[in-house]
């Protein structure tokens, strides 16, 4: 029995989407204690969705102080802070006064469409591709600034003098923890700084000419870091009073934190994060990889001045979300939960296919045209059966994109490791694990992209040694084997396949 | 059927009066509507409020149909929001005990393995999710049995296999186990379902304090016992784990 949590610790911050939590990890990996905080959705116009970054910084603040007391900790428990956060969402703040000079724009946010198909150009979404790994879409960072530059009056001139400063949340978090105003440190890590569509996948560095092209002068930007070093360390403020001296020692997007999280350091290992949508990373080494298949090249982590690890990236729009759809829109179940009761009343799909195309298909078609469809549907399709396609779908999204990985990386998936909500779903991961033809791993951590924050943050500071500690500390919690005959499985997902087709073209563009 | 209980056929009258049109009604309303003297009628609305079947507005005194009527129809748990429920907690006792988790629910005349979190080990282990355990040698089976009244009627009429030397198949002495059951709030499946094995149970409790399921630790008799009984801190954090699911569910301490 090992349940008493004796220091030391390190604390991650996650600044995400709908919150901001900290949670408290010891040696090996095990959860001490956690808050959390929301922060308020701002919608000021359809497609538009912004945060109040001085809001979360105070929430931070609050939850880094409350998993503190909830700990028991003191400042000499805890070895290191490391930062995990929602991607691309961007902010601009003057530097000598510390204050946000508007909303950060999130990443949801589709505002800058418009801006990025103009930067496209005769070439189109594929002209930065080559140097960013990324396709020119409203998600990114970079054409976020853009706008915040070109049209809210005054920070144009502001930022040529040299006054403000640009941030993804991991560069506002720290430069606060910092300090702030009075030397905070003005950084970013190279995974937040791979969704910029600024920094060049090769060398690590901020291309200049892009960021010419795009308008965003080069004084705003932030030094790139490694995702696992000491950046600074805890400085004034109310933290300063709890935490002061403690190194601030690891960055990385929320998605990569979770590769990291899930200890997949070998190339060819992958991880799935099942939430309301899916984003699935591979690991490639320090190989980077250009898709031929419509995935992203991102930056996986880099550890202190070691080579890059990249990665293949690849999401799917809708998976969680439709079966909340079921619930909520079609009314077919009371809970998330009961889908899975629903589809085991039936032994298949009784011929029906559901492709939740709700906003066009995303990797590896790339298809804004495409709209849902059930396909298949006879006089004796059930609920149920419709019930079971909604999982089905899920599992034969993340089918084509391990496939794309495959093409792409020459790579074969030789285990999935999952996590995310949909995992307790019993029924999904049997079937995940049939059309994948590949076991399916949950770990018993759930907060991996906590974890993968407080990993780096260890790293970097001598908690663990090295990567071998951490895979000591990874534990199955359960693994689902296929058990499906080959036959079925090429039989059905040709059906899926057709089933897709019928979704493009719907929209007229 | 030869002869009515007249008081239940009353009380149902009252509560499809009080679901049609009309939704409040006052105590002497409801007597004439059904042809009753006010004290019987008052008699038999009072039984219904007391169940939570009708509620009586502070305000006007009138009674309407209570919140108990409407929960009737909604009290069955879905094995797999339960799993949903579980999920945190039975990751993190299979991690502080270091043994296997399985959480478990009544399913015809078995407890049915609803969810099953791994030994935190290296060693390859096959999910369990769907398999049966019976109810009168596991820990988890004497959980259901002394909680559950439908899981304790599957017991008594079951075929009681002995699957050890160890294992009771007499009905008094299961009777007693379980009454030690209800008492201590766990139970204790020592070598009695399998040779070398052994486990502890805790039920888990919904809003209505009904037992919905069992969630245990099972391992080896050397890791998980001492001097033949089982260790008193594993047995402490399968009732904390029990607990922690149960107040998820809703269920208050009391």
């Amino acid at each position: 029995m090992t349940d008493t949590h004796t220091g030391p610790f390190i604390a991650a911050i996650d600044q995400g989407t709908t919150s901001s939590r900290c949670i408290i990890f010891d040696r090996d990996g095990r959860i001490v204690a956690v808050d959390q905080k929301e922060h308020e959705q701002i919608f000021p116009k359809p497609g538009w969705v912004e945060h109040d970054a001085a809001e979360i910084w105070k929430n931070v603040q609050d939850v880094v102080a409350g998993a503190m007391v909830k700990a028991g900790a003191s400042r000499e428990d805890i070895l290191s802070i490391g930062i995990t956060n929602q991607r691309e969402t961007t902010m601009l703040w003057d530097k000598r006064t510390g204050k946000p000079v508007h909303n950060a724009i999130v990443w949801q946010d589709t505002r800058t469409d418009v801006l990025c198909k103009k930067l496209g150009g005769e070439i189109g979404q594929d002209r930065w591709r080559r140097e960013t790994g990324l396709p020119l879409a409203a998600y990114f960072a970079g054409p976020k600034i853009a706008w915040l530059l070109d049209n809210v009056s005054g920070l144009r001139e502001r930022a040529e003098a040299g006054e403000l400063l640009f941030g993804t949340m991991d560069s506002w978090v720290i430069w606060n923890l910092t300090g702030g105003v009075n030397g905070g440190v003005h950084v970013t890590d190279v995974t937040n700084a791979s969704r910029t569509l600024l920094m060049n996948l090769d060398d690590l560095k901020w291309n200049e000419e892009i960021a010419a092209e795009m308008g965003v002068p080069m004084q705003v930007l932030p030094e790139i870091r490694s995702s696992s070093e000491v950046y600074g360390t805890v400085t004034g403020g109310p933290l300063g009073g709890l935490l002061a001296g403690v190194p601030v020692a690891s960055a990385l997007g929320d998605q990569q934190a979770a590769l990291f999280g899930q200890t997949c350091f070998a190339t060819g290992e992958a991880k799935s994060t099942y939430g309301t949508g899916t984003f699935m990373l591979m690991n490639t080494g320090e190989k980077l990889i250009h898709s031929e298949s419509g995935l992203l090249t991102t930056v996986g982590y880099r550890i202190g001045d070691q080579d890059p690890v990249y990665a293949l990236e690849g999401s799917i729009a809708v998976t969680g979300s439709l079966v909340q759809w079921m619930r909520d829109q079609m009314g077919l179940i009371k809970t998330a939960a009961e889908i899975e009761t629903l589809a085991m009343s039936v032994e298949d799909n009784g011929g029906a296919y559901f492709v939740p195309a709700f906003s066009g298909l995303f990797a590896p078609y790339w298809r804004s045209d495409a709209r849902g469809v059930i396909a298949g549907l006879t006089r004796y399709v059930t609920k149920a059966h419709i019930a079971r396609a909604v999982l089905e779908a899920t599992a034969w999204q993340t089918r084509e994109i391990t496939d794309a990985m495959t093409k792409d990386s020459g790579v074969e998936l030789s285990a999935l490791k999952v996590d995310g909500g949909m995992t307790s779903n019993n029924l999904l991961m049997q079937f995940l694990a049939d059309v994948l033809d590949a076991p399916v791993v949950r770990p018993m951590v759930a907060e991996t992209t906590c974890l993968g924050a407080a990993y780096a943050a260890g790293l970097a500071v001598g908690f663990w040694e090295n990567v071998e500690d951490l895979r000591a500390n990874w534990r199955r919690a359960a693994e689902w084997t296929p058990d499906m005959d080959p036959e079925v499985r090429d039989r059905e997902y040709k059906h899926w396949l057709k089933a897709v087709q019928r979704t493009m073209g719907w929209q007229d563009e | 059927m030869a002869k009515n209980i007249q008081s239940l056929e009353r009380a149902a009258a009252m509560l499809r009066l009080l679901a049609g049109g009309e939704r409040r009604l006052g105590l002497s309303d409801i007597a004439s509507s059904l042809g009753l003297a006010k004290a019987t009628a008052h008699g038999i609305l009072r039984t219904l409020q007391h169940e939570g079947f009708v509620e009586q507005d502070p305000g006007s005194g009138r009674y309407q149909l209570g919140a108990e009527l409407l929960r009737l129809g909604t009290t069955y748990l879905d094995v797999h929001e339960l799993r949903a429920r579980a999920l945190v907690w039975t990751d993190d006792l299979a991690r502080s005990s270091g043994e296997a988790v399985y959480l478990g629910v009544l399913h015809q005349h078995g407890v049915l393995i609803v969810h099953h979190v791994f030994r935190p080990d290296d060693s390859r282990q096959v999910l369990e999710v769907g398999a049966m355990q019976p109810l009168h040698s596991t820990a988890l089976g004497k959980v259901l049995a002394a909680t559950d009244p439908v899981a304790h009627a599957e017991l008594v009429d079951a075929k009681r296999e002995p699957f050890t030397a160890r294992t009771v198949t007499e009905l008094d002495e299961i009777e007693r186990t379980l009454d030690l059951t209800r008492a201590q709030g766990y139970a204790v499946d020592n070598e009695e379902t399998l040779e070398g094995v052994a486990a502890v149970a805790a039920p888990i409790y919904d809003r209505r304090r009904l037992a919905v399921g069992a969630v245990g630790i099972t391992g080896a008799v050397e890791r998980v016992c001492r001097d033949g009984e089982l260790r008193p801190e594993l047995i402490a954090a399968v009732r904390d784990t029990a607990r922690s699911v149960s107040r998820d569910l809703g269920a208050k301490p009391f």
